[in-house]
């Protein structure tokens, strides 16, 4: 079994370790939970929850932050 | 002269510019302007972290949040659906439950879907938003929008970054002497005089980035900017003098020699 699932992060396709919580992919991504807000499949996923939840196959991921804007 | 002061969704503020923080050259420039233009409410929007940080890093390593009150927005989002996913998104940012709501109906004049603007308006303050809606100079819109519940109605003075000045100043004027809510004049603003003109109809207070970011010294636009708002304020408060088709001298008639 490959120990790998490809996952939409920002609307890109990256292969996350199988099982994977949210916080162990903002690690990987080298991001601050505290300076990211986490959506999961539509559904946000507060900073105490980030490692309670796994992703799965084809689950949709965004990552936010606050940039320049008027 | 003493004023009231400015007070949104429960917050008071001493200054009635805004600024947002979009478009400046680098950060450094924005942090000076944000500064010299003594605004106290600063816009950001919500995006998408860079993966491959090739990018710039977000807004809140060159801003201190606990010195500015951040203001999120929705723009870019052209449905009801996605600003309010937006607002949401924005309030996990964990800063206040403030969302400055557009939803834009037309891509080459950015003027807002007022029809999608009321319904996630209505959808954030059911969830506990105090929303800051962009809206146009439509008194009915600004009505409905006070009914809806809004901290506050924005009318644009003219289209987003157009730097036209205020178009309609009939229109804004009607507003502010219409609703009980705050009314802050969003974009359009190009210049000093702009400023001074819009916040001489009465209104609450300016919103304004471009005519900052896009100045040549942005710096100094953002002094000038604060000059206006404040200028314009008091001229409002000062009541200004009717306005004669004919002269009327400022000197005596008598004492004249013969």
């Amino acid at each position: 079994m490959n120990d790998m699932v490809d996952v939409t992060v920002n609307g890109e396709v990256r292969a996350v370790a199988r099982g994977a919580t949210l916080l162990e992919l903002l690690e990987s991504l080298a991001l601050d939970p505290r300076a990211v807000v986490v959506e999961h499949n539509r559904t946000i996923v507060r900073r105490p929850r980030l490692a309670a939840v796994t992703v799965a196959p084809g689950d949709a991921i965004e990552l936010v932050h606050f940039v320049g804007g008027g | 002269m003493l004023d009231i002061p400015f007070t949104i969704g429960g917050r008071s503020f001493h200054s009635r510019l805004m600024v947002g923080t979009g478009k400046y050259r680098d950060n450094d420039t924005m942090a000076r302007a944000i500064e010299a233009s003594g605004a106290e409410i600063v816009t950001v929007a919500v995006r998408r972290v860079d993966l491959d940080r090739t990018k710039e890093e977000g807004v809140l390593y060159h801003l201190d949040a606990k010195r500015y009150f951040l203001l999120a927005n929705t723009a870019g989002c052209y449905a009801a659906d996605d600003a309010v996913r937006y607002a949401r998104l924005a309030r996990e940012a964990g800063f206040n439950e403030f969302i400055k709501l557009e939803v834009i109906g037309d891509q080459e004049t950015l003027l807002p879907d007022v029809q999608g603007l009321l319904v996630a308006a209505q959808t954030l303050v059911a969830e506990g938003f105090k929303v800051l809606a962009y809206t146009n100079e439509d008194l009915v819109t600004a009505l409905r929008l006070e009914d809806a519940g809004c901290a506050a109605v924005m009318p644009l003075a003219s289209p987003i970054g157009s730097g036209l000045g205020l178009l309609n100043p009939f229109g804004v004027r009607t507003i502010k002497r219409r609703l009980k809510v705050p009314v802050v004049v969003d974009a359009g603003v190009g210049t000093a005089s702009d400023a001074c003109l819009t916040m001489e109809q009465g209104v609450d207070g300016i919103l304004m980035n471009t005519a900052l970011a896009a100045a040549r010294d942005p710096v100094a636009m953002a002094r000038a900017m604060r000059l206006a708002v404040e200028a314009g304020r008091t001229a409002y408060l000062a009541g200004r003098m009717p306005k004669r088709e004919v002269a009327v001298p400022s000197s005596p008639l008598e004492g004249m020699l013969d």
